[in-house]
Formats: C-alpha cells, sequence, structure tokens
C-alpha cells in the first residue's frame, strides 16, 4: 500500500540498530512519561466503573437480580430497542449528509474549503448544550418551524417531546464527527488512480464508485461507528428535546440513579450500555485501524 | 464529473452548510427578545438578558467556576497529556498502541455511566461539588484530546534532532527545552487549547457532581432551560458561538499563513 506509516519506521529501525539492553532501558524510560496519565485514569476513569459493574451485582443483594429485571420488563427492553434505533438513524442520515459534503470539501478551491471547513468546526467546537438550546427554540411548539407552517396557513405538527424531534436534533450535534474522518481519509486519496481509470476507459462514476469510494471506505467506517457509539450514550439532546415516549437508555440509567436512588437497576442498565460500546468497538477496531495508517501518511 | 452533477453536489453541499450552521444562528435573535419567553418570534428589543448575564450571580458565578476550572484542567491536561505523548510515541510499537488505546478510552465510555460511578465515588470522598472534583473529571476527559495533538506533531518529529543537539554537549531538558518544545508547541498549545474547551463544555458529568454551591455554565444554562424560558440562556449561547468562531476563524487564519509560508 502507499500508505505505509513511514513516520513510523525510523524510531522502530534505531531500536533494532541497538543493543539490546541500550533499547530496552530507552523503552522504559520512554513509558513511564506516561504513569500520571495512567493514574488520572485510574483513579477517574476505572475505579469508578468499576464501582458501577460492582454495584449492579451487590446492590441490593448479591446476584443478578438487577440484570434479570432489566431484560424481564417490557418497558426496559423497548427503550433498549428504541436507544439502538435511534442511533441507526442518526447514523444512516449522518452519513447521507456527510459523503457528498466531505467529498466537496477535497476538490473545491481553498476559500470555500475554508468556508466549509468553518461550517463543521464551529458546530464541532460549540457547546452541545447551546446547540441543543437552539433545537428547543426551533421545534417547540411555538418554536420557528411551527410559527413558519402557520405563516403559510398550515397545520402545526408536533415535534419537540417526539422521536423524530431527537433524531433531527441528535443528527444535527452529531454530524461534524462523521464529517471529519472521512474528510480526513479522502483528503489522502490519490486522485491519479481516478484518472489512470478514466484513460483506461472508465466512465466517470464507474471510476468513482468502483475506485473512489472503496479507498474512503475506512474514514465512513471510523465515522459510522463513532457517531453511532456516541448516539448509543446520547444524553443531554435526547433529555431536552425527547419526551416520556422518547426516552433513551442514558436518561433511564439517569432516572434510576437520580431519582430513585437505585445504584443496583442504574449500574445494570449502564454495563448494558458499556457492553455494547465495547463490542461495537471490538468488531470495528480493524476498520478503524487501517483508517489510521491511511490518514498518517500526510499528518 | 460531468457539470449537472456538480451543480446537485454543490446545492447539496450548501442545504447541509446551512444544516450544520444555520440552526444555531436562531438564539442571536432570541437574546435580544423583549420579553421574557422564549417563543418565537421574539418580540420587541432589549440588552436586558446581556444585563442580566453580567449582573444576576447565578450566571457570573457559574460562569467564573468554568473559567477556573477550565484552566486548571488545561494546564494540568496539557501537562500529564504532553508526557503520555511521549511516553506513546517513543516506547516500543505494540506498547504503544496499548497504551494509546488505554488513554483514549474516556471518549467512548458513555458519558451517562461514566457520570454515575464518578458520582459513587465522589459521594464517598466527599468530592461532590468541589473544584478537586471537576479538576479530577475534566482532566481525565481531556488527556485524550491532548495527547492526539501532540503525537501528530511527536510523529513527524525527527529525533536526530535532538541527538545533534546533545552530541553538540546540551543537557536532556536543555534539549527539551530548546529543541524538542519548539517544534511541538503547535500540537501542546492545540492540546491545551482542546483541553480548556473540554472542560468548559463538559455538561454531563458536571450535572452529576454539582451541588448548589458550586455549578460551572453548563449547567446552570441546563437547569435555565429545564427550568424557566428565560432568554438569558440565548444571551450566553451568541457570547458562546461569537467566541467560538472567532477562536477558529483565528486559527485557520494562522494555519493558512503558515502553510503558505
Amino acid at each position: 500500500m502507499t500508505a505505509t506509516p513511514d513516520q513510523g519506521l525510523p524510531t522502530g529501525l534505531a531500536g533494532a540498530g541497538q543493543p539490546a539492553f541500550l533499547s530496552r532501558f530507552r523503552l522504559r524510560g520512554a513509558v513511564w512519561l506516561a504513569v500520571p496519565a495512567v493514574l488520572v485514569l485510574l483513579v477517574a476513569l476505572a475505579y469508578p466503573l468499576a464501582i458501577v459493574v460492582l454495584r449492579s451485582f451487590t446492590d441490593p443483594a448479591p446476584g443478578l437480580d438487577n440484570y434479570v429485571w432489566f431484560f424481564q420488563s417490557a418497558v426496559n427492553r423497548a427503550v433498549l430497542q428504541r436507544t439502538f434505533v435511534v442511533a441507526a438513524w442518526v447514523t444512516v442520515v449522518s452519513l447521507i449528509c456527510a459523503y457528498p459534503y466531505a467529498y466537496a470539501m477535497t476538490i473545491v478551491g481553498k476559500n470555500l474549503r475554508l468556508a466549509l471547513i468553518l461550517c463543521v468546526l464551529v458546530p464541532f467546537w460549540l457547546s452541545g448544550v447551546v446547540r441543543t438550546l437552539a433545537w428547543v427554540i426551533l421545534l417547540q411548539d411555538s418554536g420557528v418551524i411551527n410559527s413558519f407552517l402557520r405563516g403559510v396557513g398550515l397545520p402545526p405538527v408536533k415535534l419537540i417531546r417526539t422521536l423524530p424531534g431527537v433524531v433531527i436534533g441528535m443528527t444535527q450535534v452529531l454530524l461534524p464527527f462523521m464529517i471529519l474522518p472521512i474528510y480526513t481519509v479522502m483528503k489522502g486519496i490519490d486522485t491519479r488512480l481516478l484518472q489512470a481509470a478514466r484513460s483506461l476507459g472508465a466512465k466517470p462514476w464507474r471510476a468513482f464508485v468502483q475506485i473512489y469510494m472503496p479507498l474512503s471506505l475506512p474514514g465512513v467506517y471510523a465515522g459510522c461507528i463513532i457517531v453511532f457509539i456516541l448516539s448509543l450514550g446520547f444524553y443531554i439532546t435526547p433529555a431536552l428535546l425527547g419526551g416520556p415516549r422518547s426516552i433513551l437508555l442514558s436518561s433511564l440509567v439517569q432516572n434510576q440513579v437520580l431519582s430513585l436512588l437505585n445504584w443496583g437497576r442504574g449500574g445494570a442498565m449502564g454495563v448494558v450500555l458499556l457492553v455494547a460500546t465495547f463490542v461495537l468497538l471490538a468488531i470495528a477496531a480493524p476498520l478503524m485501524r487501517q483508517k489510521h495508517s491511511a490518514t498518517r501518511r500526510e499528518a | 464529473m460531468p457539470s449537472f452533477s456538480r451543480i446537485l453536489l454543490g446545492l447539496f453541499c450548501l442545504l447541509v452548510a446551512l444544516l450544520l450552521l444555520a440552526p444555531t444562528l436562531v438564539v442571536i435573535p432570541m437574546s435580544f427578545n423583549g420579553n421574557k419567553s422564549l417563543a418565537f418570534p421574539p418580540v420587541g428589543f432589549s440588552w436586558q438578558w446581556y444585563d442580566n448575564f453580567f449582573t444576576n450571580p447565578d450566571w457570573t458565578t457559574s460562569f467564573t467556576n468554568s473559567l477556573i476550572i477550565a484552566l486548571i484542567v488545561a494546564v494540568v491536561a496539557t501537562v500529564v497529556g504532553t508526557l503520555a505523548a511521549f511516553g506513546v510515541t517513543r516506547a516500543a510499537a505494540r506498547t504503544g498502541g496499548l497504551l494509546r488505546a488505554l488513554l483514549i478510552t474516556p471518549m467512548v465510555v458513555p458519558g451517562v455511566v461514566l457520570a454515575i460511578g464518578i458520582y459513587a465515588v465522589y459521594l464517598d470522598t466527599h468530592l461532590v461539588g468541589t473544584v478537586t472534583g471537576f479538576v479530577l473529571a475534566h482532566t481525565m476527559l481531556a488527556i485524550p484530546f491532548v495527547l492526539i495533538a501532540v503525537q501528530a506533531n511527536l510523529e513527524v518529529f525527527d529525533r536526530r534532532l535532538e541527538t545533534a543537539a546533545a552530541s553538540l554537549g546540551a543537557g536532556r531538558l536543555t534539549v527539551f527545552r530548546t529543541v524538542t518544545l519548539p517544534l511541538i508547541l503547535p500540537g501542546v498549545l492545540s492540546g491545551a487549547l482542546f483541553a480548556f474547551i473540554t472542560s468548559f463544555d463538559e455538561i454531563i458529568v458536571a450535572l452529576f457532581i454539582t451541588s448548589p454551591y458550586l455549578k460551572t455554565l453548563p449547567v446552570q444554562i441546563y437547569t435555565s432551560i429545564t427550568r424557566d424560558a428565560d432568554p438569558t440562556v440565548a444571551a450566553v449561547g451568541t457570547l458562546l458561538f461569537l467566541a467560538t468562531s472567532l477562536i477558529i476563524i483565528a486559527g485557520l487564519l494562522i494555519g493558512t499563513r503558515r502553510g503558505r509560508t
């Protein structure tokens, strides 16, 4: 592949060329530098997660009661299913929006590209609460969309506290996470491959579908997995835009712990969410790694 | 590609760009609302919500809290994250890869699961509603961003420069201060900025570990949205939107100028 991580080579070779004891000493010295970060992670990530897992099995009594309760309740199963369905919708809709946009970013001139990047980066870095607030203003019964509909003489639609409202808001909030990885991979694709295909007689569309799209897949996989995982755990946007009939798993966890003080049941739900996330990541890890080696080249 | 599909692509991208940016712009007219309501369209014109943001202690203290916490997090996470980036880049490929995967897990753990865990730990250790508690949780969340930013710089850094400086008699600290650090400074600075924004915007963990005595700005915004229709949130949203846009425009301009020379 052209995407050989050549930046990684010098260090690897330097290690190989040195006497074994020296390279081992160096390696150990370098790893020590990560100790403070690992400590922070142990205290603020690993330990809290361990507590959640522990309580899901022990609170109020040791055993699998909390998990049995979770999977026996039809309401909980419906919420779990809804969480996955919403995540899938958000992923599909944002992929449809992001792919052409990312492609356009790679073919336009410099100034237009800056403008397109700006449109992605401002929402990417703007507080999620503020962007959700904007959707509350837009979607509410007395919001922008409904006052527009009333203005042209159409009946108002119920958007806030409905599932479509949640999907619309989440898609917009998560769209940058889809565009950026796809763009990063597309930027590194050698467009001469397309010219080569064309010169061999391929129609432009065929060259695009057969050459360009497969090369852009690592970015697509990365974007999809990031958006899907973030959707599964999304909390603020569904909490503010959703209603009782569009509740997602995160809100259910929060409700169990903060309102009902039921740490065991809340913990069990959290563990289900956590396991789902890591299973997805494990499946997608090989695809993501491909992306890493493809993007490294232009680092 | 034929020009027809180009036009179609252009139109489609215009729509996506609008979807990305336009919805947020709605907070701007709402922030000048004459009435205490978030209903559209706004009535009249007034600066009172900006006035309220800068004078009402609920808003000023939560803003100051966020600023202090985010500044501490930016410093701590940048130091810890930069050290970790050296560890990851300069360890053997396998160890480095494992370490990197471990250190970026905060990015993928669902926020609420993390939040209830941290809340449980903080209840036991009396860290709920303390600056220390916020700084610890936010530093953990910010480390991946610093790591990624600095690592991107370290991977293209030519280590022979360090060897050259050392062979000319510079000590390890001098090498770091005069050769390595200036060259990776862009990565370190963008890492610091990422860490600041991560902390300043963080809401899920904050909602759990907040107390009436220590609220951050996102928590104040969230409770204000859920409790009443106070247009002050729109004023804060407008200010944050302007600040974010200015920082990004400045960053893009500096980036392109550097690319040109």
